[in-house]
């Protein structure tokens, strides 16, 4: 995270510099672990860490993805269904005889097709937002999923399934290393390639960009049907850490992966926000969440706690907006 | 207006085409008579039932559905007020719980409190949780969907505070608490008492009263009801809390109809309203919907949920149903609004 990078050809200056979202991150970030070293005794060990970042990062696969669906301005309430139902598949068709590695290959497609099918529905129907068109497939996709396993419990996979959710390669959690090369791939995507600028684009004047030659359906379908593939590489994670599935695995995740895309600094309006701002609001929740989790703080505590943070993290940009634009009016 | 203006050649040739309602394309059509097609689809529906199960159209069963639906269709009518400002809400199943949750305790704690106290504690809840929902989405400008998806969390883990993880069950409720939902009132149901009376007031509301076109206004073109003079915060600010008063009171009632409040009480159940509303043509983009039109998608839905096991459909199924009703239904209103802009396009003289 070069800063240079980030800022671009903009002359340097250290008062913008510091006042950027994401130094806001990093100060919460420092505080959250202040806090939690001063609650828990057992919170500062390399160990406990170490292996705390690898029961929350699952569903970090989706907020990658999820970064340019709010950049577009849209929204992707599905998510949670699509890992659901990828590895429901997986470990039916697991179930059944077919192979294990051709069963993730196809949890994989799974959820690409889960994805591509709300992007063309979107891009179809212009007059729909997002919300109705992935709040209705969330309902069907979970459905499937229950259609397939009733509500039982399937599993048994082969013991190196395990290494995806388990292993350590060089004593670093392999779903770190995993996570690091797709941040790295999609924070490439959104700030070094036209793809990404395009993006951005459509996210500030959809109409504008359409008219200037960006083939917006196209981008559209693409960043949604990224939003499934990243969905099933969850199913693919989390299956392998619970070490088996049931249709209502990952309800709910489309709050938290929300909830820590809006903090990185995305707005919801579109066109603003950067990838490292999202990736540090996975780590920032992450460690809140363990680090209350050590002190017995309750799950029902934590969901009110996620939930009030979402609509601190979106309220606090627009009141500094609407104060911003007051002053211009006077 | 644009009626007069009708005799341009491409109309002339609409003309010609459609005999039977000349001068309008399929889809207008199905937009003129979307009560009577949910209608008939209903009709169908229930004798389908009937043929493969005898005791569908009986009167016992027939009042079961009635009850059913009718916490369904109390919540639709906010739930429309909300979309019609182009809102949503998907906190709803949540306030339910919570203000349930509360009048149920309140109603263990003190057995001897009139039941009315319990109806007026879940109301004032709910209203307070809409109010604070209409506070985040009118003046602090969140996107609704944002707002009620972090808020519905906060409800929810409240309610679980609230009761401290346990269960308020049927022997812990006194016979009147439990009388709310079971007595009736000159021979009708309290229930559907309650709804026929929510749904009078509504038609009044949003048919009758300058507040009610307001909020019609707001939906369809936000930027001129705001230079109209109308103080669209305000209105967005009512319909919230509107909204989380129906569903405080729904909360009651449901307590009571189950005779248990549980932590996850009606979990998912908004999504089961918005169904109702899109169904009833309640149009996703804002400034249109009709009392009518929720009425009968909440009837559907209801047949549709009694129907289905008794004619042996697994509940597993019914997750995907539902989804399935929802965007059938909302994909068809689109198609209907195309069908509709094309037509005023054609009728326009040029």
């Amino acid at each position: 995270m070069e800063p240079r990078v980030i800022l671009g050809k903009k002359a340097f200056s250290f008062r913008s510099f510091f006042l950027q979202w994401e130094w806001m991150l990093v100060l919460l970030f420092i505080a959250v672990n202040v806090m939690n070293v001063n609650l828990s005794e057992f919170y500062w060990n390399f160990g406990n860490l170490r292996d705390a970042t690898m029961s929350f990062l699952d569903k970090a696969f989706i907020v990658l993805p999820m970064v340019f669906v709010i950049i577009l301005g849209d929204i992707d309430i599905s998510v949670g269904s699509i890992v659901a139902l990828s590895s429901v598949i997986m470990a039916d068709l697991y179930n059944h005889g077919l192979p294990m590695p051709l069963a993730m290959v196809v949890c994989l497609a799974v959820g690409t097709l889960c994805g591509w099918i709300n992007g063309l529905l979107i891009v179809k129907f212009k007059e729909l937002s997002a919300v109705i068109v992935t709040l209705s497939t969330m309902i069907i996709y979970r459905g499937v999923a229950y259609i397939l396993l009733k509500d039982q419990a399937a599993g048994k996979f082969p013991e190196w399934f395990n290494f995806l959710g388990w292993d350590y390669i060089g004593g670093i959690p392999f779903i770190l290393i995993a996570f690091a090369v797709f941040a790295a791939a999609f924070w490439y995507l959104l700030h070094k390639t036209t793809f990404g600028r395009r993006v951005y684009a459509m996210g500030s004047n959809l109409t504008a960009s359409r008219f200037s030659g960006v083939r917006t359906d196209r981008i559209k379908i693409v960043v949604f049907t990224l939003a499934g593939l990243m969905s099933a590489v969850t199913a693919l994670f989390l299956t392998s850490r619970m070490g088996s599935t049931r249709p209502n695995i990952a309800a709910g995740y489309e709050l938290d992966v929300i909830a820590m895309v809006v903090l990185g600094g995305i707005s919801t309006a579109g066109g603003k926000g950067r990838m490292i701002g999202a990736i540090l609001a996975v780590f920032l929740i992450g460690y809140l969440r363990y680090g209350l989790g050590l002190v017995n703080v309750s799950a029902q505590t934590l969901l009110i706690i996620i939930g009030l943070l979402l609509i601190v993290a979106v309220a606090i940009p627009k009141l500094k907006l609407g104060r911003a634009s007051a002053r211009r009016r006077a | 207006m644009r009626e007069r203006g009708g005799h341009t050649a491409v109309a002339a040739v609409g003309e010609a085409l459609g005999a039977a309602a000349p001068n309008k394309s399929l889809s207008a059509n199905i937009a003129r008579f979307r009560e009577v097609g949910l209608l008939v689809f209903i009709v169908l529906l229930s004798v389908g039932v009937q043929l493969r199960n005898p005791s569908f159209l009986t009167w016992e069963n027939l009042n079961d559905i009635a009850m059913n639906t009718a916490i369904l269709s109390i919540l639709a009518v906010g739930m429309m007020l909300v979309i019609i400002t182009r809102g949503i809400d998907l906190s709803i199943g949540a306030t339910l719980a919570l203000s349930g949750m509360i009048a149920a305790l309140t109603v263990k704690e003190y057995p001897g409190a009139s039941p009315a106290v319990a109806l007026l504690i879940g109301i004032g809840i709910g209203l307070v949780c809409g109010a604070l929902l209409g506070l985040l989405v009118a003046k602090a400008n969140i996107l609704p969907i944002i707002a009620t998806l972090g808020m519905m969390n906060v409800f929810r883990g409240l309610t679980y505070e609230a009761s401290g993880g346990k269960w308020v069950s049927a022997h812990q409720m006194p016979a009147d608490f439990k009388a709310i939902a079971t007595g009736s009132l000159l021979g009708v149901n309290h229930l559907i008492f309650i709804a026929i009376v929510i749904y009078i007031a509504a038609y009044y509301f949003i048919a009758h009263t300058r507040t009610g076109r307001q909020v019609y206004a707001v939906g369809s073109n936000p930027e001129s009801a705001e230079v109209s003079g109308i103080r669209s915060g305000r209105i967005l600010w009512l319909v919230y809390t509107i909204m989380g008063g129906l569903a405080g009171l729904a909360g009651v009632l449901w307590v009571s109809k189950f005779a248990s409040a549980q932590g996850d009480t009606a979990s998912g159940y908004e999504l089961s309203v918005i169904a109702a509303c899109v169904l009833g043509g309640v149009s996703i983009a804002g400034g249109s919907g009709k009392i009518s039109g929720i009425l009968l998608g909440s009837v559907l839905l209801g047949i549709l949920n009694n129907a289905l096991p008794m004619i042996n459909v697994s509940p597993f199924w019914q997750n995907w149903i539902q989804g399935m009703i929802i965007l059938v239904a909302v994909l068809v209103n689109a198609l209907v609004k195309r069908g509709i802009d094309r037509n005023h396009l054609m009728r326009r003289r040029i």
